[in-house]
């Protein structure tokens, strides 16, 4: 299957159906809308079905890159390479498998410029594949740079009110790590004279210094992107602006671009660095789980209160990254995938009633159950799965990770665990403040129950998240010898450097 | 295949009867959820008497769950006799608990969704005894915290319901914390999940020490307190215990099911399972000890004073979980689960028979406002009566058996406490007495003081609510005399020994029979005081008690209060995680971090800017003054270089 291109393929196919919708007469009525939408709609479908062959030809047993293509470009400055391995893969399928959702959600409730608005984001599912799947480090550069534009545009056009503040902060935050990236990278040709990520790391021969200040200028891409605290303000604000669809892909996807930026560059290339800096990110992680689940309790506006939780919930993702065994990678990368499919739905609930109240003040609801009881059905199994109940899928991530840090630190393990009690109290909390107890605003009386479009959106999320609860195992086939072989160049570096400090 | 269905077929009917309990005609959904969790009741005395007759322990693997690494764990049915006696337990009061709620909850128009969540609760409790690894169990033990969430919250309109349920789910939270510890410790040391794999190990583990800040904690100890925090957290012990008595607020089934014979049993459970652990770990046995007796000594104080009838009886499962954690503690596990399985029974039928009575009454739950029923209601009359002499331990009936069995083994234990424990139940046994029949009387005897109104409308419960009642009676007469020797007779080694592991120097049950003439009668006499002083209070000199309560008005209010735990815990934990969220979100992201980091910066930019822009003034004259400026700076530069 090798010689289909099929990654090209994939990549680009959803920018083909955004040609498409450009052909498409623009003369601003609804047939137009209509068509731009179906387009969309059957890009992203049809790229899904056939990002799904790419599950069937995967060798799961072969740690190395697969369905790889090579053409040297720019007299041979670089290459235009791409190729998976396990920790690509899911995120791709997860990308694609999110995306159509997002084109669902957005169906009635974006009014204007429909069709530069799915033009948006078929460019954005372009570039997020092809971050996930370029095997060229400049070609992943312009790729993890370049989703920031169609983002941004997100945010910035249909966002809420304050979009433009919340839409600079973004920008203003990502653009300062990236160019210290940029930077690394640079480093990074020069002194192995390549930028393929395979030849760099064959020939990659530096000292412990410059591994640190290499490691820190990645460092400051990915932990934004993540975010990490204390760089992880931006993620509220542009939340609370961007259109239900724009925070489905922020923190389904995008956040993931952070960890897989570390699982990626910063573990394989600097191990002596990652090993050098875990105990940082120990502490950065455990503050976040603490931090941002207290400050996610007193949050007034929901969506806030969600992302916050998403901060905490990555904090979960860095601790076991950086535990450098496989329950802790793979409990990571676990919890990334599970984390793109609650906080996908839960941005998804927020989103539908919005459409319904146009508020987003927890303060406002109340009662829904009683108007809404499907509605609160999903919603409490959404909520239980951020909550990490045993049983679906939130809680095999953070179970792995728990007992992957206990492996090296009790101390953050125990404090890690006590995100456990946080996270029920903030989320209970807003179940409770939304569903139950009198109804106090007066518009919710008349609130409709779900439509056939929300339960086919909710329905197959909800499924998911107690399939992958009760048996993780596809998942977690996917990336065990991807995670095992990062395990081994780690524990191979840790030893190189145990008995360099025995010689001495 | 059997063990299958009796763990499924409570889901089943859970998700037939949750998502289309609407469309179903009423009865079907009824007899549904019934059937399918009498059906499991039927099997599992048919496993009880298979595994009654000798040591019987199968485990039916169902499919991986959760490999990682080193870790593997898969789903899985195990079965022994401990396995198989909480599966008794768990499937007869649920069925009753199901039959009773038909005529119970007949008004209420989500009925439907009330039977959903029951027997997902039983499916729940069914699947933590009978998983054979801890993640398993881990899993039932959040599956029933959950269930507990949405039943006590049932009626979400009512503001105190849902506090009570997200307190429920909240306070087992932070005992569930304990429990993700204990599972990291002992997987750490032993790469496994599997009971039979750690259990094997538990020598190793004790001889192994860790060290945190240069102090050195024995592995075993401390995997054990953590397990044991877990224990704490669902079984409602002192410090964790706050929301067991607001649990009230849910619909009566829900309490009895919640406080006989799921959820709160699962910490016992949990205990009597790791007996291989606890048993070599006898600092943490002695700590279980002191909680228990603790516990058993407090909730009885507050029962004292308590004046709604399911809050009574509330503090008194507490309570009697205390005098199970004792028995635990002492080393006698089977005295445990025995009384676990007695005290079900009884109590399910003292908050069935409390749910009767505020039927009668028309929801009043207030005992001071109730008074002179058994005329009027004799059937519940008597069958709380029954369950009364139940709890306090009247000769033959079942809390004889079980309760002095805890007592006696207190008694002759070799764990340090094991005194402190004797004395405080004893006690403990003439408040029990002393405060179930205050209940009685206040209840069914004296004057009554009900208004007209409802007194008019009083009516003996349906009779499908008194079934349930009628069989509970009759299983709490029966079950301590009939059962009492698989527990506690002398083979009682043979037959529990591949549920229970007992160290070699273990010896407390067959030492119980032994002890001295004082000990073994003492509860009764305790027994007997506390009626006669009840009967003193209650019936011959009512003002009594207004008096003692005015006398000692500090301590009356303590009790009354509950010892102001909850007013504690509101005071240090409630009010302070939102202080600090606030803070950390007003002050610590708002001013700290954006106000250094963008908002700070793009001020500042801005500064820059607007300092740079008033220098473009507009003005000819001042750019020719600048240029002029320039050009002399130039020309001196230039000179000066020359």
């Amino acid at each position: 299957m090798d010689n289909w291109n099929l990654l090209s393929i994939i990549t680009f196919l959803p920018l083909v159906g955004a040609l498409f919708i450009l052909l498409i007469p623009q003369n601003n009525n609804t047939s137009s809308e209509r068509n731009s939408k179906s387009v969309a709609l059957w890009t992203s479908l049809i790229t899904f079905l056939i990002s799904l062959l790419l599950l069937i030809g995967f060798d799961t047993s072969d740690p190395s890159f697969q369905f790889v293509e090579r053409i040297v470009i720019a007299d041979g400055l670089m290459t235009y390479q791409l190729g998976v391995d396990g920790f690509s893969l899911v995120f791709i399928i997860l990308t694609t498998f999110l995306i159509p959702f997002c084109i669902l959600i957005s169906w009635d409730s974006i009014k204007d410029r429909v069709e530069s608005y799915m033009i948006a984001f078929l460019v954005l599912e372009t570039l997020i594949i092809g971050t996930f799947s370029s095997l060229d480090i400049i070609l992943f550069y312009l790729f993890f740079e370049s989703v920031l534009i169609p983002m941004f545009i997100i945010i910035g056009v249909w966002g809420g009110q304050r979009k433009v503040y919340s839409a600079f902060k973004f920008f203003l935050y990502t653009l300062l790590g990236s160019i210290l990236m940029l930077a690394a990278i640079i480093y990074l040709y020069i002194n192995t004279g390549s930028t393929e990520i395979l030849l760099i790391n064959e020939r990659l021969n530096i000292n412990i210094s410059t591994q640190n200040i290499l490691w820190l200028a990645f460092f400051s891409s990915f932990a934004v992107k993540l975010p990490m605290w204390p760089v992880h303000t931006w993620l509220p604000d542009a939340h609370v602006e961007a259109p239900t669809a724009g925070s489905v892909i922020l923190a389904a996807i995008l956040l993931k671009m952070g960890g897989y930026g570390f699982l990626r560059f910063s573990l394989p290339f600097f191990p002596d660095a990652s090993l050098f800096f875990a105990p940082l990110i120990f502490i950065l992680s455990i503050v976040a789980i603490i931090y941002t689940s207290l400050v996610a309790f007193v949050q007034t506006d929901m969506k806030k209160l969600i992302a916050y939780s998403s901060v905490a919930h990555m904090g979960f993702v860095t601790l076991g990254i950086f535990t450098f065994n496989s329950q802790g990678i793979q409990g990571a990368v676990f919890q990334m995938f599970s984390h793109g499919l609650i906080s996908a739905a839960l941005f998804m609930c927020i989103g539908i009633v919005y459409e319904r109240l146009h508020t987003r003040l927890i303060s406002d609801y109340g009662g829904l159950v009683s108007n809404m009881p499907h509605f609160a059905v999903f919603f409490m199994l959404f909520t239980m799965a951020n909550i990490a109940l045993p049983g679906t899928s939130g809680f095999i991530g953070e179970f792995l990770t728990i007992i992957a840090t206990f492996k090296v630190s009790v101390i953050a393990a125990v404090l890690a665990a006590s995100g456990v009690i946080l996270s029920a109290v903030y989320g209970l909390f807003l179940y409770k403040n939304m569903f139950f107890g009198q109804i106090t605003n007066e518009a919710i009386e008349i609130l409709k129950d779900l439509n056939n479009r929300e339960k086919l959106i909710l329905i197959p999320l909800a499924f998911l998240v107690i399939f992958f609860g009760l048996y993780p195992s596809p998942i977690i086939n996917l990336i065990s010898s991807s995670s095992e072989n990062l395990v081994d160049i780690l524990n191979l570096t840790l030893n190189d450097n145990l008995s360099l400090e025995l010689k001495k | 295949m059997a063990l299958f269905l009796i763990v499924f077929l409570p889901l089943l009917s859970s998700l037939v009867v949750g998502f289309f309990g609407k469309k179903l005609n009423l009865m079907l959904s009824h007899s549904l959820s019934c059937l399918m969790i009498i059906i499991p009741f039927f099997l599992s005395l048919y496993f009880l008497k298979l595994t009654l007759s000798g040591s019987y322990h199968i485990v039916v693997p169902l499919f991986e769950w959760l490999s990682s690494g080193d870790l593997i764990t898969e789903w899985s049915l195990r079965l022994d006799l401990l396995t198989s006696v909480m599966l008794v337990v768990v499937t007869s009061v649920s069925s009753l608990v199901h039959i009773y709620s038909i005529g119970y909850m007949s008004h209420d128009p989500n009925q439907t969704r009330f039977f959903a969540y029951l027997s997902f609760f039983t499916f729940a409790m069914l699947i933590l005894v009978t998983s054979n690894n801890f993640l398993q169990l881990f899993f039932g033990w959040e599956g029933v915290g959950l269930a507990s969430y949405l039943l006590i919250g049932f009626w979400h309109k009512k503001d105190s319901a849902n506090s009570a349920a997200m307190k429920a789910f909240v306070v087992n939270r932070v005992g569930d914390f304990g429990f993700l510890i204990g599972l990291a410790i002992l997987f750490f040391y032993t790469s496994s999940l599997d009971f039979d794999i750690i259990f094997s190990m538990n020598e190793q583990l004790s001889s192994n020490t860790f060290s945190i800040f240069n102090i050195d904690f024995n592995v075993l100890n401390t995997a054990c307190f953590f397990l044991f925090m877990g224990a704490m957290g669902k079984s409602a012990q002192l410090f964790l215990h706050t929301w067991l008595p607001d649990a009230m607020e849910g619909p009566t089934p829900v309490s009895a099911l919640i406080h006989a014979a799921t959820m709160v049993t699962a910490g016992i459970f949990l205990v009597a399972r790791c007996s291989p652990l606890f048993e070599m770990s006898p600092s943490i046995l002695s700590f279980i000890t002191y909680i228990g007796a603790s516990t058993a000594f407090f909730a009885a104080t507050v029962a004292l004073v308590q004046n709604d009838i399911k809050r009574i009886v509330a503090y008194s499962t507490c309570s009697q979980l205390g005098y199970m954690f004792v028995a635990l503690g002492s080393g006698a596990y089977q005295i445990a689960i025995f009384h676990l399985f007695t005290h079900a029974f009884f109590k399910a039928l003292l908050f069935l028979g409390s749910g009767s009575v505020i039927h009668a009454v028309s929801d009043e739950q207030d005992i001071r406002k109730m008074g002179g029923l058994y005329k009027l209601i004799p059937f519940t009359w008597i069958v709380m009566l029954i369950g009364t002499l139940g709890l306090t331990g009247a000769p033959l009936l079942s809390g004889y058996y079980s309760k002095d069995g805890i007592i006696e083994a207190a008694f002759v234990s070799q764990t340090e406490g094991h005194f402190y424990a004797f004395y405080l139940l004893v006690f403990s046994a003439l408040l029990t007495s002393f405060y179930s029949w205050r209940l009685i009387f206040l209840t069914f005897n004296g004057k009554s003081n009900i208004s007209t109104e409802i007194f008019s409308k009083i009516h003996e419960s349906p009779k499908v609510m008194l079934f349930p009642l009628m069989v509970l009676s009759i299983l709490t007469i029966f079950s301590g005399i009939y059962f009492v020797d698989y527990f506690m007779s002398h083979d009682y080694q043979f037959l529990w020994q591949t549920a229970i592991y007992l160290s070699e120097s273990n010896h407390v049950i067959e030492s119980i029979h032994y002890v001295p003439k004082w000990v073994k009668y003492s509860p009764l006499v305790m027994m007997v005081l506390g009626l006669i002083t009840a009967i003193i209070f209650y019936l011959i000199y009512p003002n009594i008690p207004k008096i003692l309560s005015n006398k000692f008005n500090p301590l009356y209010k303590f009790l009354l209060n509950k010892w102001y735990f909850d007013e504690l815990y509101e005071l240090i934990f409630v009010r302070n995680i939102s202080r600090i969220g606030n803070f950390l979100s007003n002050f610590g992201d708002k001013r700290v971090i954006d106000g250094l980091g963008p908002d700070g910066i793009s001020l500042r930019v801005m500064d820059i800017a607007k300092q740079v822009s008033r220098i473009q003034t507009g003005y000819i004259y001042h750019y020719a003054f600048a240029m002029l400026i320039g050009l002399m700076l130039f020309i001196t530069y230039f000179f000066v270089r020359v």
